[in-house]
């Protein structure tokens, strides 16, 4: 193995909004993980969330023993979030001082917003609580960069390539990358592996 | 992923959703039958057998009801075949007649019953626990922990059903459904069962008189599960509190031991097998300690029949502890490791030392919008319900409306303009309705609205239909017909033309069978606003019983198929503020994909989100939304 697991269990959580495909992202990380031969297990919420409500995925990794699926409250190692206010709310809930937050920068507007009943913060305020609640805060402009390479679906890998360059994710680009070739091919391989290196990069 | 579920590797391991290992089980069983209705979180599993059917040389249906797919379980296990039958909590109650009377009469070829209960009812109404209907019906249960264990019970279960000749219920919950670890694949059978000559003698009939046969059985099962591997203590051999657990409760219990550092006076007894309870087993281990803490999912059905056991066996001296009377953990609510950690430092009088936080006042905390559900971009149901609330404020009379149970249960809530006065369970909205439309003979003026989707329609909503018609109720049924099932991940139903193994069938028209009942019906497109704002008018006016469908593709189905138009806002034509629409469309219209423009001041269209459906163009007072290319929705 090229990176040592640094904690035990090291718990990752990843969130975002029905629909934008962190259920699909996080199994093929843990895939990646159990292939690494890491006892892995994901707790997700779905089901009625598929329709615009907020979906987190619990990521637990140990090399030793098997966890429950729901990491405990403030125990979160490493927060990847779709969207801002849903990385606010996940990490009040599950962020301490040394938790690492990555978070896409693009609001999804919810609906008490659309319809003028609530205020969409000022992403900034979001990003000054983030470094209160947590160890490091990275902003990714991943739909962004996303769109740019060509498919605003693709965001969810995008975030996981930069997930793969923190150094106490125990598994390496080209682990994920081996998993996508199992599972994509064609053009959507192409744009998954792309956007997984783009992702890389902007932690690197 | 279907290859995980029919590869032929015993021993390897893969990640597999708990959906998948129950699947996997199934088929290592050497299963040729399965039938289920969907409901989250069970609905993976038929869809992925449906998918393997053909490789594995199964039968796999998605049956109109929960009642007709355990029936149709009990067919074929009359021929000797192993069955699997799947469904949520709720689909339990809806057969619980068919259990009750199934298990009276036993079953030749090996039936499991697979029910996924969903604690905090993160997708349904409620939080029941199927556990009761297990015991009240004298069918034995398996409760999974894990995904593995989720795998092997189902595996087992089907030998144990055809040495019992009973039903066996395997009780899972959204955690484990839902949830994905480790699992080591064993052996699938080559050789495929057959079906058997059902002889002239044979028989499968529910009757009082097997009563004692019945009981018979469970008391078989229980001496078959003293001895089962899935129950097992680890810790002291004489400790000082004792934590007896069953599913997910395992490993938040040995993680909040871990945690509280109480592994020398605190050990964990886990039943995998929780009814009938194995009670020697249990009273062996309970005569060593004099604390108990229950952990389990929803109900103390555990706690209290361990309390019964304790009841018979005055030699214990237990004090029992768990969710009856709440004194560590709450009546309801699913299980997580900060409820279990709790109750444990409770009752042991340790606390835990976690990780440094930052706790932020109240007051200097962000305010943050809550996230509402609501329909998706482009969803019909958006109009249904708009171009509803639209008629009913113009109606004389205050209309009442009856919902039912699907992705348009949201149209109770602010996605639907808060439509619904009535909300129960699948098919109880035309009933209520049918109720309700009765008591016109004694001056009730209001005019009524039951609403039901496609699929709600054949499950349950015909009988209702008939009785509507047959009493002459004075009500409006409206259809929502979005050709899926789409609340539950777009499973088909009798009116779509496909089967859960893929072929092509005859859809069943929904409208020709509300004219054989001889209700008169109307069929419209909820995109047309307007046109159909008129058609509801003109029908609430008419006394008697009405039908309308509204029928429109689900816009998550359409935009698969469909070549996308691209819509905006020539955001010179909007007049933003000035307008006097009040930012009708991302206001009121709330569509996720219609956003408003605050640097413009102006509307803007949200082209990530947006499917192109259109609706929108015609509702802009000032014509500023455009649309171009794509296909249109039929």
């Amino acid at each position: 193995m090229s990176k040592e697991l640094v904690k035990d269990p090291l718990n990752i959580i990843i969130s975002g909004v029905g629909g934008q495909g962190n259920i699909l992202a996080t199994e093929l990380l843990a895939s990646a993980l159990v292939e690494k031969g890491y006892f892995t297990t994901v707790g997700e919420t779905y089901g009625a969330s598929q329709r615009g409500g907020s979906v987190m995925s619990h990521v637990r990794i140990s090399a030793t023993t098997e966890y429950g699926v729901l990491i405990p409250l403030q125990q979160a190692d490493i927060i990847v979030s779709f969207e801002p206010t849903d990385t606010l709310r996940v990490a009040r809930d599950y962020a301490n001082k040394s938790t690492l937050i990555i978070t896409d920068s693009r609001p999804n507007y919810p609906l008490g917003v659309l319809i003028g009943e609530a205020q969409y913060p000022p992403v900034e305020a979001i990003e000054a609580e983030l470094k209160k609640l947590s160890g490091q805060v990275q902003i990714i402009e991943a739909t962004k960069l996303a769109v740019e390479a060509g498919n605003s679906q693709a965001t969810n890998i995008l975030l996981m390539g930069a997930l793969t360059a923190l150094p106490s994710v125990p598994i390496d680009i080209d682990d994920y990358e081996r998993i996508l070739e199992q599972r994509f091919s064609g053009q959507i391989l192409e744009m998954n592996r792309k956007v997984l290196k783009i992702g890389y990069e902007q932690v690197k | 992923m279907e290859w995980m579920i029919t590869a032929n590797e015993p021993g390897k391991t893969y990640l597999m959703q708990g959906n998948e290992a129950i699947s996997r089980g199934a088929l290592e069983a050497g299963i040729r039958f399965a039938a289920a209705y969907p409901g989250s979180p069970s609905s993976e599993i038929l869809t992925m057998l449906g998918h393997v059917a053909d490789e594995m040389e199964i039968y796999a249906e998605w049956s109109t009801n929960e009642t007709c797919a355990l029936e149709a379980c009990l067919g074929a296990s009359f021929a000797g075949i192993r069955s699997l039958c799947v469904m949520k909590q709720n689909g339990l109650l809806v057969v619980g007649d068919a259990l009750h009377s199934a298990s009276l009469s036993g079953v030749k070829g090996g039936l499991v019953l697979v029910v996924a209960d969903d604690p905090s009812a993160h997708s349904s109404t409620n939080e029941f626990d199927s556990r009761h209907q297990s015991r009240s019906a004298a069918v034995p249960m398996l409760e999974p922990a894990n995904m593995q264990e989720a795998k092997e019970m189902v595996k087992w279960g089907f030998e144990l059903s055809e040495q019992l000749q009973q039903l066996v219920m395997v009780r899972t919950v959204t955690r484990i459904n839902h949830g994905r670890s480790s699992v080591i694949l064993g052996e699938i059978p080559r050789e495929k069962q057959v079906p058997k000559v059902i002889g002239e003698w044979d028989r499968m009939v529910a009757i009082n008189w097997f009563k004692a046969l019945q009981v018979a059985k469970v008391d078989q099962a229980q001496t078959i599960f003293e001895e089962s591997p899935f129950n097992w203590y680890a810790g002291p051999e004489t400790p000082d509190m004792m934590i007896v657990t069953c599913g997910t409760g395992w490993l938040y219990s040995v993680e909040a031991v871990e945690a509280l550092g109480v592994k020398d006076s605190v050990g964990i007894l886990k039943i995998g097998t929780t009814w009938p309870l194995p009670e020697k087993f249990i009273v062996n281990h309970l005569a060593r300690t004099r604390k108990v803490l229950v952990v389990e999912e929803v109900d103390p059905f555990l706690e209290q029949n361990i309390a019964n056991i304790i009841a018979y066996h005055p030699e214990l001296n237990i004090e029992l502890t768990g969710r009856h009377g709440q004194k560590v953990i709450p009546r309801n609510g699913e299980l997580n490791p900060d409820v279990v950690r709790n109750a444990l430092a409770n009752m042991t009088g340790t606390t835990f030392q976690g990780p440094e936080v930052m706790l932020i006042p109240f007051e200097e905390a962000v305010p943050l919008p809550p996230r509402e559900l609501t329909f998706c971009a482009g969803c019909p149901h958006r109009a249904s319900f708009f171009l509803l609330k639209q008629t009913l404020r113009i109606q004389e009379g205050q209309g009442v409306v009856m919902g039912d149970i699907g992705c348009y249960t949201m149209g109770g809530q602010r996605a639907g303009h808060f439509l619904y006065n009535f909300l129960c369970c699948m098919g109880a909205g035309i009933s209520a309705a049918e109720g309700l439309g009765q008591l016109t003979r004694f001056g009730f003026k209001q005019p009524v609205i039951a609403l039901a989707g496609d699929s709600t329609f054949f499950h349950s909503c015909m009988p209702a239909l008939v009785n509507a018609k047959y009493h002459d109720s004075n009500m409006l049924f409206v259809i929502l017909d979005n050709s899926a099932t789409a609340m539950t991940g777009f499973q088909p139903h009798p009116g779509i033309g496909l089967t859960a193994m893929g072929k092509t069938t005859e859809p069943i028209s929904i409208q020709k069978v509300v004219e054989a009942i001889g209700c008169p019906v109307t069929v419209a497109d909820p995109f047309d606003i307007a046109g159909t704002t008129e058609i509801v008018y003109q029908l609430l006016k008419q006394p008697g019983l009405k039908v309308l469908i509204l029928k429109q593709e689900c816009a998550t189905l359409a935009v698969r198929k469909r070549k996308k138009a691209k819509v905006w806002v020539e955001q010179d034509l909007c007049r933003g503020d000035e307008c006097g629409c009040g930012r009708f469309c991302s206001r009121v219209w709330g569509c996720p994909g219609n956003i408003w423009d605050y640097e413009a001041g102006k509307a803007k269209i949200d082209e990530v989100v947006c499917v192109g459906c259109g609706v929108c163009v015609s509702l802009c007072p000032a014509g500023a939304i455009k649309i171009e290319g794509g296909e249109a929705c039929e």
